[in-house]
């Protein structure tokens, strides 16, 4: 075959044909970057309220009583409290496995503000504030957080998950929940969250695409605070936004300043609205910062990050932007702030107490959550076991 | 020679293979800059550079199958999983891919990967950081799992891991890692894939047992002593392919045996182990042998972690019992 290959003809036709391939070839490789850059132009990050807390974006300034722009406001002040006090319980050893919280109010918040009852979280380990505000009791997050199981019994009428562990398994499994809301007839949705992290995960990229194919009434969140654990989001991936990986699953996809809570909130809300029309799911990156360690257990962002970085993005302060919102429209002051700061002091320390106050879990409990009927091998060892703690 | 905790070890061993042989590549999350969320791999990064030692995105399939794709290409890949448990995301990659490779090659290709990864119960891990993992790769034709108990071994079994031509599971308990120091030469030595240590020599019952469970066996051997009760102890080093013969002799002189694992009892390595003895040895038992395992739950959630892990004095109960038959 060999000798063949380098035979050539030269009539007009081929010639120009040849000609022709090749100018085509060029023009594909511009177009391929041009759609790259067109997709990436396009996902540009939505903001209401600026760093001064001045709205930029009236037009989507989302309708919200001043009773509701309080509880917003009430809400974050309150988890980031829970958040200091969490820290310091964890120090103390009075509690076991926490993910710090404080930079991510904004995208946490106002994500789960945006949300009904009657909607299904399926929150990552980090994302303990949300099943709060979802009514989770406080003094079941503790025991989450200590390893004991009955932190991870919704009450009757909370519709959750309790926070996954692995990274990004919480995706597929809220494109199930939303097809069964949608096989159900149900007007409700279906949130989970990851991290910018997470988005690498095969995981991620099966949940949008099956939500995206079925049509599912889910919102995917992610919470890009720009680090998984040390490794920055830079390293995570080529594309210049995560939210611009909705695009590859046919879905909706917006990026969103996650410091800026109405932004969020309105992002989310039009996603609901969508999502329960049949419109489909939505995926959600919020730009955002956690300020502390990625967990309690040994993290020390010195070894990865800046300080230039960190006080960068603390003064883009969820907390401080939307308290000058408010105080400009004469609906928050100090007084108001710190009621709520007393509240959130009293009742953690109540919740502590009563978590101390749990039945420490045994293993014959443990053997008795396994299966519906028990196997005859583990009606075996419950016996053992029961033997043992009776004594 | 320097006085080594086990993680000391380990780095240690990376270090010397990273020198020794230009195809090491060590990589996976937060191994680089971060040196590791346990600092296995501290300082690498700095000294081999990025292209040796890097951070790979967030994804434990997504690092299994470059690893099998960089062997192809004469690498000699040491991925790191973070924790164990993150082996479930991976297990295509691993038990259904690289595991295979030499076989559905016809042996014209190999997959020269140790796969590192931190497990083990009593650290109050959350969900899915500390179970016990091994015997889902142990039954995997084509693999290899080792299992350090200490400082000495790490070193040694980690380099020769690496310069073993099949892929390699080498778990790391987490218990293990900063719970004691002993001396590790500085130079580069290798112990055997697939030879059991016989810690400790008695003539009256034999503790079959690996990872921090050696520990345990050597306290309950201790304590057995003051009641005249000779165990010997062996340490499997490796799990897969298990030293056989090292057991069997053992069995021969003693006719009395516990096996003892940190996993849960169903299936898993010991039941492996017994049945292997049952098969070679029944005429020299004078009793039948007896496993220490963790009930056949879940791993436990943290507070009941330590009342779930086997100890010492469940290994210590088991004896008696095949003593007093
Ligand atoms: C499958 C899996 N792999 C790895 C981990 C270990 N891990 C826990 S959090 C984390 C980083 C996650 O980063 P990101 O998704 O950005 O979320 P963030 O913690 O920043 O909120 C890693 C690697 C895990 N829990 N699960
Ligand atoms: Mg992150």
């Amino acid at each position: 075959m060999g000798k063949y290959n380098s035979i050539q003809c030269f009539c007009e036709f081929c010639k120009n044909n040849t000609q022709n391939k090749k100018d085509i070839r060029k023009e594909e490789v511009n177009l391929l970057k041009r759609t790259l850059e067109n997709i990436e132009s396009q996902f540009e990050t939505f903001q209401v309220l600026n760093e001064e807390g001045e709205i930029v974006n009236e037009e989507l300034m989302p309708e919200l009583s001043d009773d509701e722009l309080k509880e917003l406001m009430t809400r974050m002040v309150y988890t980031r409290i829970l958040d200091q006090r969490s820290i310091a319980l964890n120090r103390q050893g009075r509690l076991g496995f926490y993910a710090p919280t404080a930079g991510q109010e904004a995208s946490q918040l106002g994500t789960q503000f945006a949300l009904e009852k009657e909607d299904f979280i399926l929150p990552a380990y980090r994302d303990v504030p949300q099943l709060i505000w979802h009514g989770l009791p406080l003094y079941q997050a503790f025991l989450f957080s200590r390893g004991h199981y009955h932190g991870n019994q919704m009450p009757e009428g909370v519709n959750a998950l309790s926070p996954q562990i692995i990274i990004g398994a919480q995706y597929t499994q809220a494109a199930g929940v939303a097809m069964g809301m949608k096989k159900r007839g149900k007007k409700s949705v279906a949130i989970t969250y990851t991290g910018d992290g997470g988005t690498s995960q095969g995981d991620f990229y099966e949940g949008i695409n099956f939500a995206g194919a079925y049509k599912a009434p889910a919102i995917f969140v992610v919470q890009n605070n720009r680090f998984a654990i040390s490794v920055p989001v830079e390293k995570q991936t080529a594309a210049q936004t995560l939210a611009q990986k909705a695009v590859a699953a046919g879905i909706e996809g917006i990026q969103v300043d996650g410091m800026d809570v109405l932004a969020v909130y309105a992002a989310t809300k039009d996603a609901r609205e969508r999502a329960v029309n049949g419109e489909g799911p939505t995926l959600i990156e919020t730009l955002t910062y956690r300020y502390g360690p990625h967990t309690m257990a040994g993290d020390d962002p010195t070894r990865y990050r800046t300080e230039d970085l960190d006080s960068e993005w603390e003064k883009k302060d969820p907390i401080v932007r939307f308290r000058k919102f408010l105080e400009n429209k004469g609906l928050w002051s100090e007084e108001q702030e710190n009621e709520v700061i007393e509240k959130a002091k009293e009742e953690i320390k109540a919740a502590i107490k009563k978590a101390d106050g749990q039945p420490k879990q045994k293993v014959s409990e443990l053997i008795e959550n396994m299966y519906e009927v028990l196997p005859a091998h583990l009606e075996e060892q419950l016996e053992e076991y029961k033997a043992k703690e009776s004594k | 020679m320097a006085q080594m905790t086990m993680i000391q070890a380990i780095t240690d061993a990376l270090r010397t293979e990273l020198k020794n042989d230009e195809n090491v590549l060590v990589f996976g999350e937060d191994v680089g800059q971060n040196g590791g969320v346990f600092r296995a791999t501290e300082g690498l990064q700095q000294e081999f550079g990025e292209d040796r030692v890097f951070d790979t995105p967030l994804a434990e399939s997504g690092i299994a199958g470059i690893a099998v794709g960089l062997a192809t290409q004469g690498f000699r890949p040491v991925p790191e999983i973070q924790f164990f448990g993150f082996i479930y995301e991976a297990m295509d990659a691993v038990n259904g891919q690289m595991a295979r490779l030499r076989y559905r090659t016809g042996n014209t290709m190999n997959a020269p990967i140790t796969i590192r990864s931190p497990f083990g119960g009593g650290v109050h891990t959350p969900e899915l950081h500390a179970d016990s993992l091994e015997g889902l790769i142990a039954q995997q034709p084509g693999m290899k799992v080792v299992i350090p108990s200490n400082p000495y071994d790490a070193k040694g079994l980690l380099i020769s891991s690496i310069r073993d031509n099949d892929p390699v599971v080498y778990l790391e308990h987490m218990k293990l890692y900063r719970s004691f120091r002993e001396e590790v030469p500085e130079e580069a030595y290798t112990i055997e894939l697939g030879k059991a240590n016989v810690k400790r020599e008695g003539t009256d019952v034999t503790l079959v047992a690996y990872g921090a469970m050696v520990q345990a066996s050597m306290k309950a051997a201790e304590e057995l002593e003051k009641e005249g009760i000779q165990a010997e102890v062996i340490d499997l080093r490796t799990v897969m392919p298990l030293d056989i013969e090292t057991i069997i002799k053992s069995v021969e002189k003693t006719n009395r045996v516990v096996v003892v694992q940190e996993a849960q009892r169903q299936a898993g390595m010991a039941a492996q182990i017994v049945t292997e003895i049952q098969e070679r040895a029944i005429l020299h038992l004078e009793a039948p042998v007896l496993r220490v395992a963790a009930p056949d739950t879940v791993y436990a959630f943290t507070q009941a972690e330590e009342v779930w892990l086997p100890n010492y004095n469940d290994i210590i109960e088991k004896v008696n019992k095949v003593i007093n038959f």
